[in-house]
C-alpha cells in the first residue's frame, strides 16, 4: 500500500462580533485609557465587566470606574510565547484584581524572569500606543511600586462608542485523510477512479470513505469503477463563483459512474447547457497535471434506461 | 418514568500521538463494533445513538456526521450530537432512557488531536471578547490554577509530580495507556506546571452501551446502575472564580448521591495534577478510595472522548467485580470550568 498522505490546512476565519451596552463602554474606555467594571447585586465590582450577575443572572448595567493599577491574584511563568499571545518575550500570566475591582482580569505582565513575579506584587496597566477598542489595547502590566491610582469616576459614556470587533483566528492543521480516502486520491492521480465494496452489502462507494454508512463495518477490497458513467440529476448554475474561471450558466450533476453504488458530483461540459437532461452517458476529462477530473463530457452513447440508474438517485 | 439504566459494555482505541493511517471513522469504527458485540446487539437494535466531538480538532465542518457511517444510519436511526466530552453524550442518552423512549443507547467520542495544535485550538472555546484574542493556551491557564493552589498551601511542586508519577505507574496495567510507567517529570512548560503535570496529546475513541431496566441484567451480568448523574457549570471569566475550589464538581457531587456512601474507586478527569489535588479535597477521596486505577487523563487523555473514558473504566471495574460502588466525573472548559459526575453501583454480592 502506498504511503499515507498528509498535507497542510490553514482555517483562518475573521469572527465579526457585536457588543452590547456593557461590552461597549468596556472595549471603547479601553480606547479612551478608561477601564470600567460593572457593580454586581451582591455590591462586587466585577472586571472585565459582565452583562449578567454571576450569582442571580440579573441584566446588570451599573458601569463604575476602576483604576489602572492592582495586585497580582496569581501567575505563570511563560518561557516561550505563542502566535497571538500579548508579548513576543518569555513572559508572565496574571490574574490581576484591579483597585476598586472585587475579581481579576487575565493579562500579560512583562517582566525579565519568574523571580520577578509574585502573587501579591503590585502592578500598572500599560497602554497600547494604538488603541482600537478590544483587549489588545492594553499592551500588558508592568511592575508598579506607587500609590493605587484614583479613578476619575468616569460613568461609561462615550462619543462614538466602540459596536463591534473583529476577532481574527487562525489554526494550521496537518491533514492526513487516512487509509480509504489516500487509496481514492493515489488512484486518481494515475487517472483511474476507484471505490471500495462493502463485505456485507456488496455495494461499492465511491469515493470511499472507509465506511459503508448502511452497515456500519469497513469497506475493504478497492474496485475499479468508470471511466464512464450516467448523469442521474444536476442543476445550472447562473451565479460565479470568487475566483473560479468557469464561464455561466455551467452543468453541476450527480455521476454515477459504471460499477459505482453511489453518485459522486462533478462538472459537466462539452455540451449546452441547455442540453444536459437525466440519463447522459459521460465520461472523464483529465487535464494536464490535473490530480482530478476536470470536468465530464458526454460520450456519445445513446442515453441510460432510467431503470438502470433508478437505486442511485 | 423512573427507571434504573446501567452501563453495559465499554470500548476504547489505544491512545497514541498519532493516527494518521486512519480517519476518523476508521479509528472510530472497531470500538464500536466492540461495544456491540459484548452486548450481542446490532445497530437496529439500538434505541438511540449519541456522540461527542469537535470539529476544532480536526479542523473541518461537520465531521460528526462522516463518523456516523461506522454506525450503520440506515435505514433513519434516533440520533444525536453534542460537540462537548461523550460524557455529556452519555448524560443525554440516560436522559433519553429515563424519559421511556428507548431501552438502549450507543454513546461514543472521539478525539484526534494529532492534525493541529491542541493548545491553540482550545483558545477557542475561550470568552471571545476579552480573554480569546490574548491566545492563553489551555496549559497556560492550568498553571495559572496550580500557582493558586501552591499560593495557597494547598500543594506543592513536589506533590504533583507524584500525582503524574502514580498516574503512570497505575497505567502500567493499562494497555490502551498512551504514557505507561515511568516518565520523566521534563522541564516546564508553563511553571509551575513541568511535562510530567501535563496530559499527553493524542488520538483515540471509546463507546459504551446503556441499557434499562431488566434489558440491562439479559446484556449484562453485572451492570454498572447509575445511581445518580449531574453536570454544572462556572462562570466562564476565570478571574471571578476561586480557582483553588471547584464548587460545580461539589454541588455536581452532591446531586448525584456521591456525598451519601463512601465509593470504593474515582475516575477523575484531571487532565492537569494540580486538578487531581482539587477534585480529591471537593469530593472527600480520602487513601481508602482507589483513584484513577486506569491511570487517568494524565495517562492517555484523548480530547472529547476522556471524561467517557472515565465513565466506561469505572463501570468496566464493577462488571469485573472489581468494585462495588465507583464514581466517574468528566470535566470540560478552562480549569475545570464544567463538571460531570455519575455514581456507578453493581449489584449486591
Ligand atoms: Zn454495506
Amino acid at each position: 500500500m502506498s504511503a499515507i498522505l498528509k498535507a497542510p490546512l490553514t482555517v483562518e476565519f475573521p469572527f465579526t462580533r457585536s457588543l452590547g451596552p456593557v461590552q461597549s463602554a468596556f472595549l471603547t474606555g479601553l480606547r479612551e485609557r478608561v477601564v470600567l467594571g460593572v457593580r454586581a447585586g451582591d455590591g462586587r465590582v466585577v472586571v472585565p465587566p459582565v452583562e449578567y450577575d454571576p450569582v442571580t443572572a440579573e441584566e446588570i448595567r451599573d458601569l463604575v470606574e476602576v483604576a489602572s493599577t492592582g495586585t497580582v491574584s496569581t501567575w505563570a511563568w511563560n518561557h516561550e510565547p505563542r502566535r497571538g499571545q500579548p508579548l513576543g518575550t518569555p513572559f508572565a500570566w496574571v490574574l490581576v484584581r484591579l483597585d476598586g475591582a472585587d475579581t481579576a482580569l487575565l493579562h500579560a505582565l512583562d517582566v525579565p524572569g519568574p523571580d520577578a513575579v509574585r502573587t501579591g506584587m503590585r502592578v500598572r496597566l500599560r497602554w497600547a500606543e494604538e488603541r482600537s477598542g478590544a483587549i489588545t489595547d492594553i499592551a500588558c502590566f508592568e511592575p508598579y511600586d506607587g500609590e493605587p491610582e484614583e479613578p476619575a469616576g468616569h460613568g461609561g459614556e462615550f462619543a462614538e462608542p466602540v459596536t463591534g470587533i473583529v476577532a481574527p483566528a487562525r489554526l494550521d492543521y496537518t491533514y492526513a485523510p487516512g487509509r480509504a480516502q489516500t487509496g481514492y486520491i493515489n488512484a486518481l492521480a494515475e487517472r483511474r477512479n476507484v471505490g471500495e465494496r462493502c463485505p456485507s452489502c456488496r455495494k461499492v462507494y465511491v469515493p470511499p470513505r472507509g465506511a459503508c454508512p448502511t452497515c456500519g463495518v469497513a469497506t475493504a477490497g478497492q474496485v475499479e469503477v468508470g471511466p464512464g458513467g450516467t448523469l442521474t440529476t444536476f442543476c445550472i448554475v447562473n451565479i460565479k463563483a470568487k475566483n473560479l474561471d468557469i464561464e455561466v450558466p455551467y452543468v453541476y450533476g450527480h455521476i454515477a459512474l459504471d460499477g459505482a453504488d453511489l453518485a459522486l458530483h462533478g462538472r459537466i461540459a462539452g455540451i449546452p447547457y441547455d442540453q444536459v437532461r437525466i440519463g447522459l452517458r459521460v465520461e472523464p476529462v483529465w487535464t494536464e497535471g490535473a490530480r482530478y477530473p476536470d470536468h465530464y463530457r458526454p460520450t456519445g452513447e445513446p442515453d441510460a434506461e432510467h431503470d438502470t440508474f433508478k437505486e442511485l438517485l | 418514568m423512573n427507571r434504573e439504566i446501567a452501563v453495559v459494555a465499554f470500548a476504547q482505541t489505544d491512545h497514541r500521538r498519532t493516527s494518521d493511517a486512519v480517519s476518523e471513522v476508521e479509528m472510530l469504527m472497531p470500538v464500536l463494533h466492540q461495544v456491540l458485540e459484548r452486548t450481542g446487539l446490532k445497530t437496529a437494535d439500538i434505541g438511540f445513538t449519541c456522540s461527542g466531538s469537535s470539529d476544532y480538532l480536526a479542523g473541518r465542518a461537520f465531521s460528526f456526521t462522516l463518523a456516523l457511517d461506522g454506525v450503520g444510519a440506515w435505514p433513519p436511526i434516533s440520533e444525536s450530537h453534542v460537540e462537548m466530552d461523550g460524557a455529556w453524550a452519555l448524560y443525554e442518552a440516560w436522559v433519553k432512557l429515563r424519559t421511556g423512549d428507548a431501552d438502549t443507547a450507543l454513546v461514543y467520542s472521539y478525539g484526534k488531536s494529532s492534525p493541529g495544535s491542541v493548545r491553540d485550538v482550545l483558545t477557542r472555546q475561550l470568552d471571545p471578547y476579552y480573554v480569546a484574542p490574548l491566545w492563553p493556551d489551555s496549559v497556560a491557564l492550568a498553571a495559572l490554577q496550580a500557582q493558586a493552589l501552591i499560593d495557597a498551601g494547598t500543594t506543592d511542586e513536589p506533590a504533583l509530580a507524584a500525582v503524574g508519577a502514580r498516574s503512570r505507574a497505575d497505567a502500567e496495567a493499562n494497555s490502551h495507556a498512551q504514557l505507561r510507567g515511568s516518565v520523566p517529570q521534563g522541564d516546564y512548560l508553563v511553571r509551575p506546571l513541568r511535562t510530567g503535570d501535563c496530559p499527553p496529546i493524542g488520538d483515540g475513541a471509546a463507546a459504551v452501551v446503556l441499557a434499562a431496566g431488566e434489558r440491562a441484567r439479559g446484556l449484562c451480568e453485572r451492570p454498572a446502575w447509575i445511581r445518580g448523574i449531574d453536570h454544572r457549570i462556572e462562570a466562564h471569566g476565570i478571574g471571578v472564580r476561586d480557582l483553588t475550589d471547584s464548587p460545580s464538581t461539589r454541588l455536581a457531587a452532591q446531586r448525584a448521591g456521591a456525598y451519601e456512601r463512601p465509593v470504593d474507586t474515582a475516575e477523575l478527569h484531571a487532565p492537569f495534577s494540580s486538578q487531581e489535588v482539587i477534585l480529591r479535597e471537593v469530593l472527600g477521596l480520602d487513601d481508602r478510595v482507589r483513584v484513577n486505577p486506569s491511570g487517568g487523563a494524565l495517562a492517555a487523555n484523548p480530547i472529547m472522548a476522556a471524561g467517557l473514558i472515565r465513565i466506561g473504566e469505572a463501570a468496566a471495574r464493577i462488571h469485573r467485580g472489581e468494585s462495588d460502588r465507583a464514581l466517574a466525573h468528566a470535566t470540560s472548559g478552562p480549569c475545570l470550568q464544567q463538571n460531570l459526575v455519575a455514581v456507578l453501583e453493581g449489584d449486591p454480592r
